[in-house]
């Protein structure tokens, strides 16, 4: 008799459960993987040895990289004269590499610290390697201001030291603010990411097999055991280097923008540079997180917690910054015509039809404004080729971007008599690839020795997590109404 | 207080089969009135901190101290040289006071500096880390608290704990694999 009256209900709850399942969340983590599987999978990627693809990728990677740092030698040995700096372009591939690498680093903090704070649970798959890629970035970035002063031996004049010539350094100046930001946001970048590595360093060494990776991985993992009254200060931690990265980040690229906004040259000149700066950064910036995330997750099998999802919300983010950084572009053009300063109209119609024209067809049109839109559509969205088509665009448009903008903005000088074009040497080309080197070198080491995905922020994600979760077979603590039962 | 063996008892410990049994656990430590105790997780537990009976972090408050650190160091560096040691007109502004604006992104910046290095420091000293060795490590089982492991130790130094009452309550709260922690 007791049958009879439960039957109704559970028709009732299935009835239900079809109507709601239209609006069903997609999981996260797919498959239902549990907490030892994603450790498994995640800490295998580290214990494992290293596959042969990985050797062969990473002594190509480290030979560019290892190229790159003799044409730096060579550079600071001979001079600046070996790069194709001429009046009137004084800044050409050195700086357009820098702000290409700085604004690539913008993508992981956005990550890891803005998504945090607005609660974009999707993050934890990809922040550990988005956050390690700003920090690879970041270096590369600093090699070029750093050498690019000429001397590298008086770079120490950017410090803020007492000393006996009473030489100090002009705070007022926006490529002081850049000393000061940049390397902010390295430190800050690196103190983020390392607390959120410790937990999952503890993973590693209660896993360790051997003696020595006990040892170093119980240094850096500084102890952590998982207890509760840890995890309350370093959540709170966690939670303010979020809230102090994510001002931080905006203000990087907004100072990068002042070392041109500040200045009185056509195209430089203008206050609109700051967001636009930022925007482009982090376009620029997700598409190199896909970049590196789309090949990572199909060599280590990762597609159940880097899922379809994860990369059409990033695609998303791509479309929209890629929206702002269009109708940056279309204002630039307006506000030229709208300005009647003949120097603003000439430096835009330049941009154009310009001796660097097909820059600005190929780079910003075709690759930034154009490319992107795709992502309008779904099946784009989630076809990893066009995905992967598209960052590739991206990256490239962004460097054009910053080229055209630089050298662009100079190579037009005020009078004629002194206008000239900017040829690269073999030493631009091989800096600038060598940084490439560099940053995928870097990138392979991280995957082989660190995890690549944060396995304590990802568990979070996982429905067990809940401290109301029940597994169906138990009672389940909410009730029919959706009221938790107390 | 030692076992029979000789070895100095740490904690009374046992393992939860789920986040949600550690968490029912937790509050029902808590309820029976033990003070020196803690649980321990692979990641953390949304709402533990209140199933423990523990307040809001008050690691904020070191991070604001950071903050202010670093704004006035960024105010004492660029207005000292600049305005009183070594005034330099620069672009014919002001070098006193009035060149504020201008300095306003290193001060944000420090700021920001300052109060990440505390964060981070505080965060660390604050739970007593790094501490490479604790009682814990020696259950051979605590091993997968970084792992899958629910883990939940009430520590002898608790002035209300007798093995046979920290035993019982473990046991009832779902508790297994239930231990004695070695101190050495």
């Amino acid at each position: 008799m007791d049958g009879a009256p439960t039957a109704p209900e559970v028709i009732e709850s299935e009835a239900a459960a079809s109507v709601e399942r239209p609006l069903a969340r997609v999981p996260l983590v797919l498959n239902k993987r549990n907490f030892s599987w994603l450790t498994e999978r995640i800490s295998g990627v580290v214990e494992q040895p290293a596959p042969r693809w990985w050797w062969v990728t990473f002594t190509i990677t480290a030979s560019i990289a290892a190229f790159g740092m003799f044409c730096l030698g060579y550079q600071i040995s001979t001079g600046v004269g070996t790069w194709g700096l001429n009046h009137p372009v004084g800044w050409g591939w050195d700086i357009t590499n820098f702000v290409f690498w700085i604004g690539i680093g913008h993508a992981g903090t956005l990550i890891s610290a803005i998504l945090y704070l607005l609660r974009q649970k999707w993050r934890t798959s990809i922040n550990r390697s988005a956050e390690a890629m700003t920090l690879f970035a970041v270096m590369c970035a600093a090699i070029f201001p750093g050498i690019h002063v000429g001397r590298v031996w008086m770079a120490w004049y950017l410090a803020p030291l007492p000393n006996n010539y009473g030489i100090w350094p002009n705070f007022r100046s926006p490529l002081m603010w850049d000393v000061f930001a940049v390397s902010t946001y390295f430190t800050v970048s690196v103190l983020f990411w390392y607390t959120g590595l410790v937990p999952d360093l503890a993973t590693l060494r209660d896993r360790a097999t051997t003696k020595i990776k006990k040892f170093l991985f119980g240094i850096f993992a500084l102890g952590w055991r998982g207890s509760n009254r840890h995890w309350r200060h370093y959540e709170m931690a966690y939670l303010l280097l979020a809230g102090l990265s994510t001002p931080l980040v905006l203000s990087v690229h907004s100072v990068v923008s002042f070392d041109f906004a500040t200045s009185v040259l056509p195209t430089w000149h203008t206050t609109i540079f700051p967001p636009y700066f930022v925007a482009g950064a982090i376009f620029g910036g997700f598409a190199m997180v896909l970049t590196l995330m789309l090949p990572a997750r199909a060599i280590f099998k990762l597609q159940d917690i880097i899922t379809p999802q994860h990369v059409d919300k990033m695609a998303k983010i791509i479309l929209l910054t890629g929206s702002f950084v269009t109708y940056a572009y279309i204002m630039e053009f307006f506000m030229a015509w709208y300005s009647g300063n003949q120097y603003e109209r000439f430096a835009f119609f330049n941009r154009i039809f310009g001796p660097y024209w097909w820059y600005w067809w190929v780079g910003m049109l075709f690759c930034n404004m154009l490319s992107p839109q795709l992502f309008w559509f779904r099946w784009c969205r989630r076809n990893v080729f066009v995905v992967y088509f598209v960052c590739m665009c991206v990256n490239a448009g962004m460097w054009f971007e910053r080229f055209i903008i630089i050298v662009g903005g100079l190579h037009r000088d005020f009078l004629p008599s002194s206008w000239g074009l900017f040829i690269p040497t073999w030493v631009d080309l091989w800096t600038f690839i060598g940084t490439l080197g560099i940053f995928t070198s870097l990138f392979l080491l991280f995957v082989r020795f660190l995890p690549m995905i944060a396995m304590s922020e990802i568990k979070i994600v996982v429905p067990e997590a809940d401290p109301h979760y029940a597994s169906p077979g138990e009672h389940h603590p909410v009730s029919a109404s959706g009221m938790e039962r107390t | 207080m030692r076992t029979p063996s000789g070895h100095k008892v740490y904690a009374m410990a046992a393992e939860y089969p789920s986040a949600a049994a550690l968490y029912e656990a937790a509050k029902v430590v808590r309820d029976a009135g033990f003070k020196r105790w803690d649980v321990y997780s692979p990641f953390p537990i949304h709402g533990m901190d209140d199933a423990m009976g523990l307040g809001k972090s008050w690691l904020s408050a070191v991070v604001l101290i950071g903050g202010i650190t670093g704004l006035l160091t960024a105010v004492i560096l660029e207005f000292g040289p600049s305005w009183l040691i070594y005034p330099v007109i620069v672009h014919g502004k002001p070098y006193d006071w009035r060149t504020v604006p201008a300095f306003f992104p290193i001060m944000f910046e420090l700021t920001i500096l300052f109060s990440a290095f505390f964060a981070f420091f505080a965060w660390q000293l604050m739970n007593g880390l790094p501490r490479w060795y604790h009682p814990m490590f020696n259950w051979e089982r605590f091993s997968r608290a970084s792992n899958d492991g629910f883990f939940l130790a009430i520590e002898a130094r608790d002035p209300r704990f007798t093995e046979l009452e920290a035993r019982e309550l473990l046991e009832q709260s779902g508790g297994q694999n239930i231990t004695i922690v070695h101190e050495d």
